[in-house]
């Protein structure tokens, strides 16, 4: 049996494919856009009602996975903060220099400061490589859940889900 | 002795939830709890609820707590603290032991026992030296006096209280060297093994705990894999250079008052072990007598939360504060947001264990 | 061992810093938090020794349920350090055993 998420502690790729809530490779491209990395019937919701587009749609059903609308996501980053499990992020894959932008939720101190070098994690853990903060965004509405963007090369896009300081 | 038209035991998520929907319609209340301070499990949790954006999901614990708290006193409810319950009588009488001198006997028209659940813990060789602690002591000493217990901890349990506890120990600034537990499948939400995966916390699955070191307290310790038989494998010992073991072992139903009270109880493993029967309206065998939260079941702070509202209105209601039509239509409400929590993979099985617990008294 | 900021809670509302003595050496603590967290906070973290095989004792539950962490506090024994509010001036000793009841004079 495939290790996942429930044997690893981190979601597999298999996993992530099937997830719902991933934005197709074409429409990463094209510019920010979230990416819901939540795979399990956890009875949930509050994504859906924090998408100012409506692009989340999690429905009567509260264990439903929420499905994304990568069309009608603008990428806002609206819903990053919202999510219980932080298992949200926003990608930016259209930036022209190779590289990619990827929004976690941060809740730790200290917190880093733009342009401070980092080193990117993926899911499991595991160091990438340097990364560089791009920007650290807090505000009371998140109730103390930070955005960091960090930028990554653009192979990591669907890799980094979070750094540690160097 | 003094007569209450309800009294709470317990001022944790479910006993105040109860005595706020009973104040509401005009039930005069009293709640009794042992600590110093109220609010029972909810003011260490500072993580964000899950759930219906309407009930408290996205805000953390902690929050939920003061909530509940304001509206209490809001309404008048009355909170003694430092106040045991020590025993249940007939007529629904109780003996209080308040600020651990006094006696008090009071009695009651209608009780509602959520006195909530105890920490398991498991025996192994040094489980005895300083720096083996509960999962929940993590959370006290981390979260309410912001002390770290340890620098370095090994977790032994993945269940969510396992999972959640680890990455608040993250957010003190301890190192977290494993989570291990001797089941080959985590048994929390993945999303909270997700969050401390990614910072590099290891899943150890089918391990055991062989033995905690140290000569005066823990200075290291040694885990072990399990076979699908739960056998300790030879040969397969791990070495973790910690200084803090916290056991998250599951949780106990703590049903003391209840069992005095001799209402009828069922074993449900699923709900933690020895749990009350009770109607759909969290009423025991024993009328008057009811039970809300962790002690009639080991769930989630949401559900204690609509076990004690069903408990609230249902005391409203038999004491003639509310009209009947009033009271289904409130009680359906929270007994289809009650069904919400309890679906989906992680949520069925409880809420199947429920039902044996309503059927136990219709048989 | 202190938290300083919490990235959630910020920072610990405590009461005043107050001097103490542990087995006769003057440790400092903030008023009204728990014995055994100023204990933990100096480094110390056996509060007694057992009756028959004299092994080391701590905290662990920590919400005055289990009494592994009690100790003699002002003469008197069993006291549960994990919930009992430390006070200036407290006198605290490691407990041997199960400690004694001191007759009223």
């Amino acid at each position: 049996m495939p290790k996942g998420l429930s044997q690893t502690g981190y979601i597999s790729k298999e996993e992530l494919e099937k997830a719902p809530g991933i934005p197709s490779a074409e429409r990463r491209k094209k510019g920010p856009v979230a990416v819901i990395e939540c795979i399990q019937d956890i009875p949930c919701n509050p994504c859906e009602t924090s998408c100012p587009t409506g692009a989340i749609t999690v429905g009567e059903d509260i264990t439903n996975l929420p499905v994304l609308d990568e069309e009608k996501c603008v990428g806002c980053r609206s819903c990053v903060p919202i999510c219980p499990g932080q298992a949200i992020f926003v990608v930016d894959e259209s930036l022209d220099n190779g590289k990619a932008t990827v929004t976690v939720p941060y809740e730790f101190l200290p917190l880093p400061e733009k342009g401070q070098t980092v080193i990117a994690l993926d899911r499991s853990g595991k160091e990438l490589g340097e990364a560089v903060v791009d920007s650290v965004r807090v505000s009371e509405k998140m109730d103390h859940t930070t955005l960091v963007t960090i930028l990554v090369p653009r192979e990591w896009s669907m890799e980094a889900r979070g750094f540690r300081r160097k | 002795m003094k007569r209450y038209e309800m009294i709470s035991i317990g001022a944790g998520p479910a006993g105040l939830a109860g005595a706020i929907e009973a104040a509401k319609r005009g039930v005069q209340v009293v709640v009794f709890d042992e600590n110093d301070r109220p609010g029972g499990q909810l003011f260490k949790q500072i993580h964000k609820f899950f759930g219906s954006y309407e009930h408290f999901a996205r805000i953390r614990g902690f929050n939920i707590g003061k909530q509940l708290l304001e509206e209490a006193n809001r309404l008048g409810v009355e909170v003694f603290l430092n106040a045991v319950v020590i025993g249940v009588y007939e007529g629904l009488v109780l003996n209080v032991m308040m600020n651990n001198s006094i006696i008090e006997h009071v009695r009651a028209e209608k009780i509602l026992v959520a006195t909530g659940a105890s920490e398991n813990m498991i025996p192994f060789p040094g489980w005895t030296l300083p720096g083996v602690i509960g999962a929940g002591a993590a959370q006290t000493m981390a979260n309410i006096h912001g002390i770290r217990p340890g620098n370095k901890i090994l977790m032994v349990g993945s269940g969510n209280v396992g999972l959640v506890v680890s990455y608040q120990l993250l957010q003190a600034g301890c190192n977290v060297a494993a989570i291990i537990d001797a089941a080959p499948q985590i048994g929390g939400y993945g999303v909270h093994a997700a969050k401390v995966a990614r910072y590099g916390v290891p899943f150890y699955m089918s391990h055991t705990i062989k033995a905690a070191h140290g000569k005066q307290r823990v200075e290291g310790a040694t885990v072990i894999e399990v076979d699908k038989n739960w056998r300790p494998v030879p040969g397969t010992e791990k070495d973790f250079d910690v200084d803090t073991i916290c056991l998250a072992v599951g949780l106990n139903p703590m049903t003391q008052l209840l069992r005095m009270s001799k209402c009828k109880m069922v074993y449900e493993p699923v709900l933690g072990g020895y749990v009350p029967a009770h109607d759909i309206n969290q009423e025991t065998s024993i009328p008057g007598i009811y039970a809300a939260g962790d002690v009639s079941g080991i769930e989630e702070a949401s559900t204690a939360i609509i076990e004690g509202r069903i408990a609230g209105l249902s005391i409203a209601h038999s004491l003639g504060y509310m009209d009947t039509e009033d009271f289904l239509r409130e009680r359906e409400e929270q007994l289809r947001n009650l069904k919400g929590l309890r679906s989906g993979g992680h949520g069925e099985a409880r809420g199947s264990a429920k039902e044996h617990l309503i059927q136990a008294l219709e048989g | 061992m202190r938290i300083e900021e919490h990235p959630i809670l910020g920072k610990f509302e405590k009461g005043r810093k107050v001097k103490f003595t542990f087995d006769g050496k003057t440790l400092e603590g903030f008023e009204g938090e728990p014995i055994a967290v100023a204990l933990r906070s100096n480094g110390v973290m056996i509060h007694r020794y057992t009756s028959k095989r004299n092994e080391p004792r701590g905290v662990f539950c920590a919400i005055g349920r289990c009494t592994d962490c009690v100790m003699i506090v002002n003469g008197v024994p069993n006291v549960r350090t994990c919930i009992e509010p430390l006070k200036e001036g407290m006198v605290v000793e490691t407990q041997r055993g199960k400690g004694s009841i001191k007759e009223p004079e």
